[in-house]
């Protein structure tokens, strides 16, 4: 079929054949362009990005903003250090506190579960993990600020206010557990019967059975699971703008308010239409948190495909 | 209707990904019009490869490269200014799992003529429908659940089904991939029943590994054996003197058979003896 | 320690993380449904009630606004993703693309998957900057619509491949040609491709950090494509922080009617996919 599409116009007024074979034409036409969306889509947000980051990259030397903890888009100080010690600490508590639950749970799920109470459980999960984050962030404001305000932070000798970097990191492991448990309970079941049969058959008992047998043959798909949960809380936006205090300062302690990155924008977002410079700083923001999260992304596959061969079965 | 509707001319396969393999190695055979032509062979040998590049359907594919030429009442199907669907829609094509489009009964035979706008009428389509049904004998047993969806059916309905939906479009030539190997023994003799009374009428070519099957339902055996024909004929003379010492083999064992017991012995003829066989022929051949 | 103690005590850790989990969801919903569903008793008209004109101050009037602002960015958006995602996952069949080609756009896919939403509001409301144009009901189906794509064509995807492989045998030896033969496919992947689109419905509905810059956070009923708008988790988001009570209240009447939205969602979706099933070959 090499003719031409003008001549296929003409074989479409001739009849059905050419109608069709001019359809075929124009659809291949069209699947051809959304084939390539997803990577035009992927750069065109770099580089929109990166091109109106420009601004303040040219006035300022990115180290030194990276590294200042002075935050006053007013008096021109854009130090990027609390937001960015602000967001490590969220990461780190809440998957800290989210990863072994999750796993947890998935192995509940997958190993000892059974029957009616299986489904039960698992499918309250899955559909929990479509209930929006705002709803969390609300029923926090109630539920977990006092909670941390009154027994937790007093205990470890932060402040009574309750918002902070600690309350936002508990709420956020629980936003991305649901989650990590689906594709964690996904990855286990899908591992043959045989790897069990085999382990418990040379006598090893269940718990020595998931700890050496299962957990490694589903490490590649718990990994990614893991891997979904830390790009949800390290881009996560609504919770923290609604826990975290908004202050834009070096926190002291996990219990102090703080700011993380995507905050930064949420907080800011007023002036950023009328200072270009601020504008720019924000857009700057956004920039890193794309490149973070595809430098991870793209080196975790590496490193799941490393995993896969090493834990193979 | 020509005597030889469709025919090979030193026709080549060859699947060009990852390694270069060539399934097909220059077969030239003819398929006789309004019989019904079997090749059997052992798995991977090509059989497959060899029906589906007879109406290019192996074009959906990637990475093969064809030589030679396949010619349909003369003309050639790769050197042509027509469209490789219209030469499908003249040789025919059903697949071995049984597959109803997820579609009701009554729309899975509309649909080829449909695309192709073969129907004068709503009436003209319900009789089309109606009468491909009952040639492969499935309209008593689905009329009344016309609406109904194709998958609903058991898979030696299904299988009929793909066979009326083949036959609805009024191909010259019939393509049928081992249509019964995902068959339990009961459908898989419906559907053969189904093709024992089309076989006068239609031009078949029948791909099977079941020997058995070959010997009930042939009218003329192509042997492919790794990518050659090894030998064809008319089904008795291909199974009561075996010209090859090869076809001997395959066929039942390494003497040649007494024809009065062939019977017997091809009966129990299946895939897995095929296989064995292929594995443990001589290495010169591969 | 024995063997065996430590065996009972990892299935007793095991049963109290999904306890906990379990819990903690239990208390959520509740929370949200309870205290949502009280203020909605007392006044159920405020879902249907456009906005006062101090609303976000005093909390008169309701918040029709969002939930009308919700339907007309998410359903649209929806819309047109699908579109896109339907003729991307094609592309990416085997009819029309190379297996490498198809791989290496899925890494991009799942790359944008995890790609943080507020990111994609930043990404437009970039745009409308240097277009010099204004926030509004447009650009949040814009924003919407490229944070569900990468989910749904991830979706339709699977969906494709899991279609049986008879079906384009099928079609193709019928004389389909690969848009009709792709066109059946399609409908006979509709279950996992309808699953996909409730999934982005879900995902679009509750999502706020993308529509939060390229709406217009507005308080007023929306008045077409091009004028200022809110959507429902914008519009809780927006009363949680408020001084005022009765705007708090409000917030948890939202959450309610978003929550019973998601998940009668989800529900909606295992029956349609149920439905669908029937005509799907292969069973």
């Amino acid at each position: 079929m090499t003719d031409t599409t003008e001549s296929l116009f003409q074989r479409a007024r001739a009849g059905r054949l050419g109608r069709r074979l001019l359809a075929e034409r124009l659809s291949g036409y069209w699947f051809t362009a959304a084939g390539y969306l997803a990577i035009a889509l992927f750069a065109a947000i770099t580089l929109l990005l990166l091109y109106r980051s420009l601004p303040i990259l040219s006035e300022y030397p990115l180290v030194a903003m990276l590294t200042s903890a002075d935050w006053n888009p007013a008096q021109n100080s854009f130090g990027f250090l609390p937001a960015i010690v602000g967001t490590v600490y969220v990461t780190f508590l809440s998957m800290a506190m989210g990863i072994p639950i999750a796993v947890g749970a998935a192995v509940y799920i997958a190993e000892y579960a059974e029957g009616r109470r299986k489904t039960l459980v698992a499918s309250f999960i899955d559909v929990l993990a479509a209930i929006p984050s705002v709803i969390f962030g609300l029923v926090a404001l109630i539920v977990v600020v006092p909670f941390v305000g009154t027994y937790v932070a007093p205990a470890f000798g932060g402040g009574t206010a309750g918002v902070g970097i600690f309350t936002v990191s508990l709420v956020m492991a629980i936003v991305v557990t649901p989650f990590m448990i689906s594709l964690s309970v996904e990855s286990l079941e899908s591992l043959p019967d045989e790897l069990r049969e085999t382990s418990l058959g040379v006598g090893a008992t269940k718990f020595e059975t998931i700890r050496s047998v299962l957990l490694r043959a589903a490490g590649p798909g718990i990994f990614s699971a893991v891997l979904l949960g830390f790009g949800r809380v390290f881009g996560a936006t609504i919770v923290p703008a609604l826990l975290i205090g908004g202050q834009t300062q070096l926190p002291n302690s996990i219990f102090s308010t703080g700011q993380t990155l995507p905050t930064l924008i949420v907080n800011d977002f007023g002036e950023l239409m009328s200072l270009p410079l601020t504008q720019s700083a924000l857009i700057f923001v956004g920039l890193m948190l794309v490149v973070v999260v595809w430098l991870f992304n793209f080196g975790a596959m590496l490193f799941r495909r490393r995993l896969q061969r090493r834990w193979q079965y | 209707m020509n005597e030889t509707p469709l025919e090979t001319d030193t026709l080549s396969v060859t699947y060009t990904g990852d390694r270069e393999i060539e399934a097909v190695k220059g077969v030239s055979i003819a398929f006789p019009a309004n019989r019904l032509t079997t090749i059997i062979g052992p798995s991977g040998c090509g059989k497959s490869t060899l029906l589906k590049s007879l109406n290019r359907l192996h074009e959906i594919q990637q990475h093969v490269e064809i030589d030679g030429d396949v010619l349909l009442s003369g003309d050639s199907v790769y050197d042509t200014d027509e469209p490789a669907p219209e030469i499908r829609k003249q040789i025919g094509y059903v697949p071995q799992t049984p597959t109803a489009l997820p579609l009701s009964i009554y729309e899975n035979v509309a649909y080829g003529l449909r695309i192709h706008d073969d129907y004068e009428s709503k009436a003209d389509l319900d009789e089309k429908v109606e009468t491909y049904l009952r040639k492969v004998n499935l309209w008593e047993e689905v009329h009344d659940r016309m609406d109904a969806p194709g998958a609903e059916l058991s898979t030696g309905q299904i299988q009929r089904l793909c066979v009326a939906r083949s036959l609805a479009v009024e191909p010259e030539v019939l393509l049928c991939d081992e249509v019964t190997s995902a068959l339990d023994p009961i459908s898989a003799e419906s559907v053969e029943e189904t093709l024992e009374a089309l076989k006068s009428e239609y031009t078949i070519v029948m791909v099977t590994h079941s020997m058995a099957q070959a010997r009930r339902l042939a009218d003329r055996v192509v042997f492919l054996y790794l990518g050659e024909v090894v030998e064809a004929g008319d089904v008795r003379s291909f199974f009561e003197d075996p010209q090859t010492e090869r076809t001997r083999q395959f066929i039942g064992g390494p003497t040649p058979v007494d024809p009065g017991s062939a019977g017997d012995t091809t009966e129990a003829e299946d895939a897995s003896t095929a296989a064995e066989l292929a594995a443990s022929s001589p290495p010169e051949e591969s | 320690m024995n063997r065996y103690a430590k065996q009972r005590l990892f299935g007793a850790a095991v049963r109290a993380a999904a306890l906990l989990v379990v819990g903690v969801m239990v208390l959520v919903v509740s929370v949200t449904l309870v205290r949502g569903g009280r203020v909605l008793l007392t006044d159920p008209a405020i879902v249907v009630t456009p906005p006062g004109s101090r609303y976000m101050l005093e909390g008169t009037g309701g918040f029709l606004h969002a939930v009308l602002g919700s339907v007309f960015v998410v359903g649209p958006a929806t819309a047109i993703s699908m579109v896109f995602a339907v003729s991307t996952a094609t592309y990416l069949q085997s009819d029309y693309s190379s297996e490498r080609f198809s791989e290496s756009v899925n890494m991009f896919l799942n790359v944008l998957w995890g790609t943080p939403p507020i990111v994609y509001g930043v990404f437009v409301l970039t745009i409308i900057i240097a277009i010099g144009a204004q926030t509004s009901l447009f650009f949040g189906v814009v924003a919407i619509a490229i944070f569900q794509y990468p989910i749904m064509t991830r979706y339709t995807d699977e969906a494709l491949r899991a279609a049986p492989d008879g079906v384009r045998e099928s079609t193709y030896g019928l004389g389909a040609t690969r848009f009709e033969s792709a066109r059946m496919t399609v409908r006979a992947a509709a279950p996992g491709i309808i699953a996909g689109l409730i999934m982005g419905f879900a995902r679009g509905i509750g999502d706020a950090a993308t529509v939060l810059f390229t709406t217009g956070r507005s308080t007023r009923m929306p008045g077409g494509l091009f004028d200022a708008a809110t959507t429902l988790p914008v519009l809780i988001f927006d009363q949680a922080m408020s001084f005022n009570p009765e705007v708090r209240s409000h917030a948890y009447a939202a959450s309610f009617v978003l929550t019973v939205v998601v998940l009668g969602l989800i529900l909606v979706s295992k029956l349609l996919a149920g439905r669908y099933a029937r005509y799907t070959p292969g069973g």
